[in-house]
C-alpha cells in the first residue's frame, strides 16, 4: 500500500470546501440579496415592433391625396397579465367583462408569451385618457399604428384601400406578419411594394409595473423602420373631382389619359364612395354595405366594365381600310339602310364625312372589303384569313387585353377572332354575313372605357400610343418603369389618321356632325360618337374625343349606360371635362347645369 | 478468476444513481431552457431536448457496453487507447470544423463530435497506467516529467485548436498527482499561484505587491532579523510607495495609510534584535522579488498580451462593474474639481474614456451574461419559479442556455432547493469516488478513479462558478447536464470505465 493514504481527507476536504463555497454563494444571490429578484422583474423583455409610415400619394399637381393618421393597437402579453383590477379595466376600455374573458380566451389560444392586439386603433383622444392608467395593468400596452387617411371623398377607385393581411396572405408572402396591412385594390395595390416600408423592431425590457427600463443589449438588436416611398400620380384631382361631380345620378365612367405621355389624368366610375369608408375599424362596418348595393359602387366600371364600343370603333375600321388598302380617303358608299339601318344623311362621299356622319351602311361595305379580301376561294376561308388580319390590327391599339397599365384588376375585354367564331358557330359555318356587326361596334366586341380613352389617344397622336398608367414620381425622381416611356406603334401609317381626324373634327365642330355639344369656345376638339346597342334597355351614350386638334394635351373617354344617343349624353360631359382640364374654368354655364341635374339612373328601359 | 455472473454485480448503484439523477436533471433543464409553447413536444428530435434524448439513449448504449466488457481491456490498451486518441487530435487541427473561433470539432453530416472531450479519459487511463507501474515513485524527477508529458500533450494540442477551456481542464491532475505523492508544496503553490493571479487582476499590481511586501516584512519580522536586509526592504518599499504615489493620484490615501502602517513595523523590526541566519536574507529578497516579478508580468500579459476579448472574459468577475461604475462617477466628479490643471484634466479625461468603453463592453459582452446569469439564479429565490416558469433563460437573456450556462435554468425554476440539491449530488459522487477508489486493491483502479474524480471537479468548480459569478466566464461544460453529445458520450465513458474497474476489484490485483 502507499504511504499517502491520508491525503484523501485533504482532497475530500477541498472537494468539500468549494462545495461549501458554492452553497453560501448561493445562499447569497438565491436567498439573502434581494438585488436579483428585483432585477429579474424589470427583466421583462417587449419586443415593439416599430411599423413604418406608409407612403404618401400625391396628384400630379402635388395635391396630397393620401396620408396617415395615429392611433393605437393595445396589445396584450397574457404570459405578462398579472391580477389586475378587471373592472376599472373594462370601465376604461369600454367593454363587458363578458367579452374581458371572450378576446382573452381568444389571444390565449394564439399565443401566451407574444403580443396580440386586444383593441384595435383606439384613436389619439382615447390613448390620452387611457395612458396615464395602463401602469395598472402589466402585459397591456400600447403600439403605435398608422390609419390611412383620404384627403378627397374622390377617386376612391383609382386610390385604391388597404385591409389588414389574412392568413391565407402571411402564409404565401412570409414579409407580412399578422396584424399588417396591405394593399387590396387601386394604386395601394399597384404600388404596395413601394408604399409599405419596412418594419423596425425594438427590444425593450420592461419591469413588472410596465414601464420601460430601457433597452435590450444597448439597442444592439434594434432594426429603424424605413417608411414608405412618396407617390406622385398622374391624376388631377381637380379633374377627377369635377368629373365625380357630372357623373352624379349617372351609371358609367369617364378616362381621360395624356396623349404625349399616357398619363391618366383621370379615371371616373360611378356610382363611388368616399374611401374614407374603408378604412380601419370603418370596413368592418362600411363594406358589407357597399358590396351589397345594387349598383355596386366598389365595381371599378372605368377598368372592368366591357361594354360595346358603338360607333366609336368606325375609326378603327376606316383606318384598317386604308392600310390595307382596300380604301382610300376619297373612298365613298352609299347609304344602303337595308344592309343595316341608318339615319338619313347626305351620302359620305369620303372617310372624313363618313366618320362625321357615322353611317353604318358605309362601315358595313369597309368591314366587308376587310373581311373578304377574295384571298381564297371559299368564302369561309376568306373570311377566316380577313377576320385573323383585322383581329391582329385590332388588336394592336390595345384591345383584347394587350394593355399593360399599371392599373390591377384592369379586364381584357374581347376582340372576336377566328378561333372564337370557329367555337361559336363550328369551322367554316360563318363568313362576313354572320359577323357583319363588329363593323359598326357591336356584336361580340368588348370593350373597357379604358381602352376607349387609349384610342382616343392613339388617334390624337396619329399612330401611337403610351401604355396608360398612373404613376408619375417615385420620391420626388422621374423613375418610373422602362415600359411607359416606350411608345407603342399601331403599324397603321400617319397620313391615314388624316382624313380620320378631319372627321371628329367635323363631328364636332361642323354643321351636321353628330356631337356639337361638344363644341368649346376657342377650342378645336375632335370626337366621335358611339350610341352602344343594349339588348338589356336603352342604349349606352358613347363619346370619344382629344383637343386641342394639333398638339393635343388631353384624350377622353366618357360612357354612360342607358343615356341613349352619344351625342346627348357623353359628348358634353366629355367637352366639359376637357375645357375645365385646359382652361380650368367653364364657359358654358348652361351646358353644365344641364348634365348636372341630370338623373340617368332610372331611365325606363327600352324594349 | 472470472465467473458467469451478471456484469450488474458488484457494480456500485450510488454512482450509477447519481449519475441517472445528474443526466435526467440536465435533460428536464434542457428542455425548459429551450421549451417554448410552440415546440411543446418532448420528443421532438429537432429541438435540442430531442437530440439530447438521443445523445442520452446512446451514452446509455456505451456504458452497458463498457461493462460488458473485461476491465483488463483498459489496462491493457491504455497507452494504445491514449495513442489513438492523440492522433486524433492531431487530425482535428488538420481536418476539423471551426465553430466559435475554435478547431475543435470533427463533421459526420448533422452530427459534430468533439474529440477534445474524449481525450480526458484517455489521459485518465494513460496517467494510471504508467504511474501503476511498479518501481514509479512520483517523488523521482524522472515520473514527474513524464507524468507531466502525458498530461502535457493533449493538453497544448488542445491549446492549439483555441479551446482554452478545455485546455484548463487538464489543471486538474494536479489532485490525482498530490494523492499519488506529489509534494504538498507543489499543490499549495499552484492553488496560490492561482489566488495571486486572480487577487491581482481583481485589485491590481500595486496593490498586490504591497500587500506581498507586508507580509515578506511580517515574516521577516516574526522569524529573522537583519538590520542592513531590514533596512533596503524598507527602503525599497518606501520608494515604491512614492514612485505610485507621484505617478497615481487615485487611492493616494490608501498608499499612504499603507506606508504609515509599513513604517511603523519597520520601527518594530528595527527595536527587535533577536534575528540572524544570512543565507536565508537572500532568499527571503529574492522569493520577494520572483513575487513582484509574478505579479507584475501578470499586469503585463493582461493588459498587453492578451486580447480585448479574452481580458473583459476575465475581468468579468463579480462586483467588476460597479467598481467601474464608481470609477467612472469619481473621473466624473474630478472633471468638474476647478483646481486640477489642464493637463491632469486631460489625463482624467482619457482615464474616464477607457473606462467608459470597457464598461460598455463589459454591460454588453460577457459582463452582461454573468449578470443575466445571476439575475436569472437570484430570481429563483428559495424554491423557484416552477418548471417551465422561468422567465430570465427563456426569451435569451441568459447565453448559452442549454450548455455552458445551463445550472441558470435550474437556479432559476427550481430555486435554492435545487441548486444546492445537485451540488450535494455532485458532493456525493466525488467523495464516493475517492471513497471506492480507496477500497481499490488495484494501484491502477485507484489512481484511475482519482483521476475521474478530479477531472469531474475541475468542470464542476469551473461551470458553477462561473455562472454564480465566483470564476471568470471560461465556456466548459457541465458533466452529465450541459447539453451536447461529445461531453455526455465522454464523461459516461470516462466513469463507467471506473465502475467497471470497481466491480471487478474482488477478483483482480492489477
Ligand atoms: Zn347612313
Amino acid at each position: 500500500m502507499n504511504n499517502f493514504t491520508n491525503r484523501k481527507f485533504i482532497i475530500g476536504a477541498i472537494f468539500l470546501f468549494v462545495g461549501l463555497i458554492f452553497i453560501i454563494r448561493l445562499i447569497n444571490i438565491q436567498l439573502i440579496n434581494n438585488k436579483y429578484k428585483l432585477d429579474s422583474d424589470s427583466n421583462v423583455l417587449r419586443t415593439i415592433t416599430k411599423y413604418p409610415a406608409r407612403g404618401l400619394v400625391y396628384d400630379r399637381n402635388g395635391e396630397l391625396l393620401v396620408y396617415n393618421e395615429a392611433a393605437y393597437d393595445l396589445m396584450l402579453i397574457p404570459k405578462q397579465l398579472k391580477e389586475i383590477d378587471t373592472n376599472e379595466f373594462c370601465k376604461l376600455f369600454e367593454i363587458t367583462k363578458a367579452e374581458f374573458i371572450e378576446r382573452l380566451t381568444k389571444i390565449k389560444k394564439y399565443s401566451t408569451y407574444k403580443p396580440s392586439v386586444f383593441e384595435k386603433e383606439i384613436s389619439t383622444e382615447s390613448y390620452a385618457n387611457i395612458q396615464d392608467q395602463l401602469y395598472k395593468f402589466p402585459g397591456f400596452f400600447v403600439q403605435l399604428r398608422t390609419l390611412r387617411s383620404y384627403q378627397n371623398k374622390n377617386a376612391a377607385h383609382i386610390l385604391g384601400y388597404i385591409s389588414e393581411v389574412t392568413p391565407a396572405i402571411i402564409e404565401k408572402d412570409n414579409y407580412y406578419k399578422s396584424g399588417d396591412y396591405i394593399g387590396k385594390s387601386g394604386v395601394e395595390l399597384a404600388y404596395e411594394e413601394l408604399l409599405r416600408g419596412k418594419r423596425g423592431i425594438k427590444k425593450v425590457l420592461v419591469d413588472v409595473h410596465n414601464r420601460e427600463k430601457g433597452s435590450y443589449l444597448n439597442g444592439k438588436e434594434d432594426t429603424l423602420s424605413i417608411s414608405g416611398e412618396r407617390l406622385q400620380i398622374s391624376l388631377d384631382i381637380t379633374l377627377q373631382t369635377y368629373g365625380e361631380l357630372l357623373m352624379q345620378n349617372k351609371i358609367g365612367s369617364i378616362v381621360a389619359i395624356e396623349p404625349s405621355t399616357g398619363e391618366i389624368l383621370c379615371l371616373v366610375s360611378s356610382p363611388s364612395y368616399n374611401p374614407n369608408m374603408l378604412v380601419g375599424r370603418a370596413v368592418r362596418k362600411n363594406y358589407p354595405v357597399l358590396s351589397r348595393d345594387s349598383l355596386n359602387p366598389l365595381f371599378n366600371r372605368a377598368t372592368m366594365a366591357q361594354y360595346p364600343p358603338g360607333s366609336i370603333f368606325k375609326t378603327i375600321q376606316a383606318l384598317i381600310g386604308m392600310q390595307e388598302g382596300v380604301i382610300n380617303e376619297k373612298s365613298g358608299f352609299s347609304c344602303i339602310k337595308s344592309l343595316v339601318g341608318c339615319h338619313n344623311h347626305p351620302t359620305a362621299t369620303d372617310v372624313a364625312s363618313s366618320i362625321k356622319m357615322s353611317c353604318n351602311p358605309y362601315y358595313f361595305q369597309v368591314f366587308k372589303k376587310i373581311i373578304q379580301q377574295n384571298k381564297a376561294k371559299s368564302i369561309y376561308k376568306d373570311s377566316e384569313i380577313g377576320l385573323a388580319e383585322w383581329n391582329k390590327r385590332v388588336k394592336k391599339f390595345g384591345f383584347g387585353g394587350t394593355l399593360q397599365t399599371d392599373i390591377p384588376g384592369v379586364k381584357n375585354g374581347l376582340v372576336p377572332g377566328v378561333e372564337f367564331y370557329n367555337k361559336w358557330y363550328g369551322e367554316g359555318r360563318w363568313a362576313f354575313s354572320t359577323i357583319f356587326s363588329l363593323s359598326i361596334g357591336q356584336g361580340e366586341l368588348g370593350v373597357i372605357p379604358i381602352q376607349m380613352a387609349n384610342l382616343a389617344a392613339i388617334i390624337a397622336n396619329r399612330g401611337y400610343y403610351y401604355q396608360p398608367h398612373i404613376l408619375k414620381e417615385i420620391d420626388d425622381k422621374p423613375s418610373i418603369p422602362l415600359i411607359f416611356k416606350q411608345k407603342n406603334y399601331v403599324d397603321i401609317e400617319a397620313k391615314y389618321f388624316e382624313p380620320i381626324i378631319e372627321g371628329m373634327y367635323g363631328v364636332v365642330q361642323e354643321a351636321g356632325g353628330t356631337a356639337r355639344r361638344a363644341k368649346i369656345n376657342g377650342i378645336e376638339v375632335c370626337g366621335k360618337t358611339g350610341t352602344a346597342q343594349n339588348p338589356h334597355g336603352e342604349d349606352h351614350s358613347v363619346f370619344i374625343a382629344f383637343a386641342p386638334k394639333d398638339n393635343p394635351k388631353i384624350a377622353i373617354a366618357v360612357y354612360v349606360e342607358n343615356a341613349g344617343f352619344g351625342g346627348t349624353w357623353a359628348a358634353p360631359i366629355a367637352s366639359l371635362m376637357m375645357e375645365k382640364y385646359l382652361t380650368d374654368s367653364i364657359s358654358d354655364k348652361i351646358k353644365e347645369q344641364r348634365i348636372l341635374e341630370a338623373n340617368l339612373m332610372n331611365v325606363i328601359p327600352k324594349k | 478468476m472470472r465467473n458467469q455472473r451478471s456484469i450488474f454485480t458488484n457494480i456500485d448503484w450510488i454512482i450509477i444513481g447519481i449519475y441517472l439523477a445528474l443526466v435526467f436533471i440536465g435533460w428536464i433543464s434542457i428542455y425548459a431552457a429551450v421549451y417554448n409553447e410552440e415546440n411543446s413536444a418532448i420528443f421532438d428530435v429537432s429541438q435540442r431536448y430531442g437530440s439530447q434524448l438521443i445523445w442520452i439513449i446512446f451514452a446509455f448504449v456505451i456504458a452497458f457496453i463498457i461493462l460488458l466488457l473485461d476491465g483488463v481491456f483498459f489496462t491493457s490498451f491504455a497507452l494504445p487507447i491514449y495513442g489513438v486518441l492523440i492522433l486524433i487530435l492531431i487530425a482535428v487541427l488538420l481536418f476539423g470544423v471551426k465553430v466559435n473561433g475554435a478547431t475543435s470539432w470533427f463533421e459526420f453530416g448533422n452530427i459534430k463530435i468533439q474529440p477534445a472531450e474524449f481525450a480526458k479519459f484517455a489521459t485518465v487511463l494513460a496517467l494510471a497506467k504508467y504511474l501503476s507501474m511498479p518501481n514509479i515513485r512520483i517523488k523521482e524527477f524522472k515520473t514527474k516529467v513524464i507524468a507531466t508529458t502525458i498530461i502535457a500533450i493533449p493538453a497544448l494540442l488542445i491549446l492549439m485548436q483555441n479551446d482554452t477551456g478545455s485546455t484548463l481542464t487538464y489543471a486538474a491532475f494536479i489532485f490525482l498527482l498530490y494523492r499519488e505523492g506529489l509534494s504538498g508544496n507543489i499543490l499549495f503553490l499552484g492553488v496560490l499561484a492561482i489566488l495571486v493571479f486572480v487577487l491581482t487582476l481583481v485589485f491590481g499590481a500595486t496593490s498586490m505587491i504591497l500587500f506581498g511586501f507586508i507580509i515578506f516584512l511580517l515574516l521577516y519580522a516574526a522569524t529573522k532579523f537583519d538590520l542592513k536586509t531590514t533596512v533596503f526592504t524598507t527602503l525599497a518599499t518606501i520608494s515604491f510607495l512614492v514612485f505610485n504615489t507621484y505617478y497615481e493620484i487615485k487611492d493616494s490615501f490608501i498608499f499612504f495609510g499603507i506606508a504609515l502602517i509599513l513604517f511603523s513595523i519597520f520601527l518594530f523590526v528595527i527595536t527587535n534584535k533577536k534575528l540572524k541566519d544570512k543565507g536565508s536574507h537572500y532568499l527571503g529578497i529574492f522569493i520577494l522579488v520572483v513575487s513582484c516579478a509574478y505579479i507584475y508580468s501578470i499586469d503585463f500579459a493582461f493588459n498587453k498580451v492578451l486580447k480585448e476579448h479574452q481580458r473583459t472574459r476575465i475581468t468579468v468577475l463579480l462586483g467588476e462593474e460597479d467598481q467601474l461604475i464608481n470609477q467612472i462617477k469619481m473621473l466624473e466628479f474630478k472633471m468638474k474639481d476647478e483646481t486640477f490643471s489642464q493637463e491632469q484634466k486631460l489625463v482624467i479625461k482619457t482615464d474616464l474614456k477607457t473606462k467608459k468603453e470597457s464598461l460598455k463592453e463589459l454591460q454588453q459582452g460577457n459582463g452582461w451574461n454573468i449578470k443575466q446569469s445571476l439575475i436569472a439564479i437570484g430570481s429563483g429565490g428559495f424554491t423557484g419559479k416552477g418548471f417551465l416558469e422561468g422567465t430570465q433563460t427563456k426569451f435569451n437573456f441568459v447565453p448559452e442556455q442549454s450548455t455552458d450556462f445551463i445550472f441558470c435554468t435550474i437556479g432559476e425554476e427550481w430555486g435554492f432547493l435545487g441548486t444546492s440539491f445537485v451540488i450535494l449530488l455532485y458532493m456525493a459522487l466525488f467523495l464516493r469516488i475517492i471513497f471506492i477508489a480507496e477500497k481499490q486493491r488495484s494501484t491502477f483502479s485507484r489512481i484511475y478513479g482519482y483521476g475521474v474524480a478530479s477531472i469531474l471537479f475541475i468542470h464542476f468548480i469551473v461551470n458553477i462558478g462561473m455562472t454564480i459569478g465566483l470564476i471568470p466566464v471560461i465556456g466548459i461544460p457541465l458533466p452529465f447536464i450541459s447539453y451536447g453529445g461529445s461531453s455526455l458520450w465522454s464523461f459516461t465513458i470516462l466513469l463507467f470505465i471506473f465502475i467497471k474497474l470497481d466491480s471487478e476489484r474482488l477478483f483482480v490485483l492489477r
